[in-house]
């Protein structure tokens, strides 16, 4: 649906994005995750034609973004960061105007617009203004938006900010149910969303892309050790020595110790032992009784930090050894931005 | 659908929003206050029959400089500044269309303006007044006035997203254009000539005695164009050089 190839965009000396190509495969939700300021908006205004492209191609539906923009604006469908809304209008108002942008035909009008609202749950709100509607309100009419027409393509800029978290799931579940009919691409920095919604993912920092795979793969290809996290009752060196005894520990950490007697630990495993229960016997014979034992999944949000954030010094060490069991084109990019940190650094 | 009917659509939305919020009728009865004291001054206390008059005066243009700045001052600043304007140009619409709608609504506004001076003629028919053809030309010279006032507002409202620097924009170049005309004579020749071409109103106050003129109006008519076309142009070149 959507092919990006090389494409760049620069103001000024500075690029905002930088040879980016990615492709948006026919309903699919990709998500575009990227720390704030890494180019999600830009990429999203060029797809849209809201913005040129300094260099290179975007095509949507085999439309190129420059040659025939009105063919590709008809199939698109786009919510911006701000939603573009007319306070001074009520929803339905506001929607029927839209419903001219689009050119939506006057007698196929009112059955689209009572399914728009229908769909993301403004009907009971479309004769009040929009500016005396609350935030989360304000989003979904944005929504309604960028439905209307139904376009082949949705593009979504962080779609659920500002929502209450009853709010959040709503609109999650209906962007999945969206993605049967539509092909979509969603930003966000939230990665819980991401996970939860998108089949694919691509990370993007510094206006390039870091990485492009499924959330499970992600956090799969970064994630070669496990780690738990444990709460036991008795003395602390004790208990350390104890658990650093255990077949599969590979290191143990404490990170606090509690008013009654128990302390909490950082243990890291070999993927391939189970180190849950010889842990309870062991701590059993010797009378300290674990309190709470935690399992901690590599969650996305780490395989994020690590890809986008090079400065940061991870707390685990053997993130950083896992590093070098990544494949190699995604080495090739981590070291890359590592070489265009240190080169900018070097001009400061 | 196509072209005409978003033309149609962007002036229903724009005539619509000027007339749910205060803005179109204070700047309406404030006008009409304002118009009504000169017409008071300059034709009942000096009982003169002819409106031409009191559109002839420097006074009465100033005023509707004034109030078309603030007419038009929000008009594209607004859109940028709420993020509106994605809207427009992520849709299947033309820019020269969104301007043409929105010029067409400020346009209405100065229009229904226009028309609530129609109760200076009726006093003075009331007093036995004649309403002459003069006044037909006065009319006509107004209205082709504004349309280059809205146009002029429309533009500086396109260069900005700050709707008091687009006011105050667009009011200094309408002055400019405004008293350019009374320099005029001081310099003689060619210099004259040029300033008198580019003095709005001295054309006006042509116009408005009654005198039609062809090429008053083919003036006034294209300059009104050609700003439309340049404020089209503008907002593309924005597009395309930042975003």
């Amino acid at each position: 649906m959507i092919e990006i190839q090389n494409m760049s965009k620069r103001y000024g000396r500075v690029h905002a994005v930088k040879d980016l190509s990615f492709t948006l495969e026919k309903g699919e939700i990709l998500g575009f995750l990227g720390p704030n300021g890494a180019g999600k908006s830009t990429t999203m205004n060029i797809i849209t034609g809201y913005i040129p492209p300094s260099a290179g191609t975007v095509k949507v539906c085999g439309f190129d973004v420059m040659e025939n923009p009105f063919e590709v604006k008809k199939r698109i469908g786009y919510l911006p960061e701000q939603p573009p809304l007319y306070m001074d209008m009520t929803v339905r108002e506001y929607l029927s105007y839209v419903c001219d942008l689009k050119q939506i035909k006057k007698s196929a009008r009112k059955s689209q617009l009572d399914h728009v609202m229908e769909l993301v749950k403004i009907t009971d709100v479309s004769g009040r203004l929009i500016k005396n509607l609350s935030k989360g309100y304000k989003q979904r009419v944005g929504l309604a938006q960028a439905l209307i027409g139904s376009p082949e393509v949705l593009i979504l800029d962080e779609p659920t900010v500002g929502l209450d978290p009853k709010q959040i799931i709503e609109i999650r579940n209906l962007i999945k149910a969206l993605g049967k009919d539509h092909s979509i691409i969603l930003s966000s920095h939230i990665l819980s969303e991401v996970s939860a919604v998108c089949e694919r993912v691509v990370i993007i920092n510094k206006g390039q892309i870091t990485a492009i795979d499924t959330p499970e793969n992600l956090s799969k290809g970064m994630d070669e050790s496990l780690k738990y996290t444990v709460s036991v009752a008795g003395p602390q060196d004790s208990v350390k020595s104890i658990l650093k005894g255990i077949f599969g520990v590979r290191k143990v950490e404490t990170l606090s110790t509690k008013d009654n007697d128990s302390s909490d630990f950082a243990i890291e495993s070999n993927k391939e032992t189970d180190i849950r229960k010889p842990m309870f016997f062991e701590l059993a014979k010797a009378g300290y009784p674990i309190m709470e034992l935690k399992l901690n999944d590599m969650s996305l949000e780490d395989v994020f930090l690590q890809l986008t954030d090079n400065d940061v010094v991870m707390p685990n060490s053997a993130v950083s050894e896992d590093k070098s069991k990544e494949d190699e084109t995604e080495e090739d990019k981590t070291a890359d931005n590592i070489e265009e940190t240190a080169e900018k650094k070097e001009v400061e | 659908m196509g072209y005409l009917s978003n033309v149609t659509s962007v002036f229903k939305k724009e005539t619509k929003s000027y007339f749910y919020s205060p803005m179109a009728y204070i700047i309406l009865g404030l006008f009409m206050f304002i118009s009504s004291i000169l017409f008071y001054f300059f034709n009942l206390s000096n009982s003169i029959g002819t409106l031409v008059w009191m559109f002839n005066q420097p006074i009465f243009a100033l005023i509707l400089i004034m109030f078309i700045s603030i007419l038009t001052m929000r008009m594209y600043a607004e859109e940028r500044k709420n993020g509106t304007e994605v809207l427009l140009f992520t849709s299947p619409s033309k820019v020269s269309s969104l301007i043409i709608g929105k010029f067409l609504a400020a346009y209405f506004v100065f229009i229904v303006m226009t028309l609530l001076t129609l109760t200076y003629p009726l006093v003075i028919m009331i007093f036995k007044g004649k309403f002459t053809i003069q006044m037909v030309g006065g009319y006509v010279g107004l209205l082709l006035f504004g349309s280059c006032l809205i146009a002029i507002g429309l533009f500086c409202s396109a260069l900005t997203e700050n709707q008091i620097i687009a006011a105050i924009l667009s009011f200094i170049i309408m002055f400019f254009l405004f008293i350019v005309g009374s320099f005029a004579t001081m310099f003689g020749g060619a210099v004259t000539e040029i300033l008198k071409w580019v003095s709005l109103f001295y054309r006006y106050s042509d116009q408005s005695t009654g005198i039609f003129r062809l090429n008053t109006m083919v003036y006034f008519i294209s300059i009104t164009v050609s700003l439309l076309v340049i404020t089209v142009l503008v907002i593309e070149k924005r597009r395309w050089s930042q975003g």
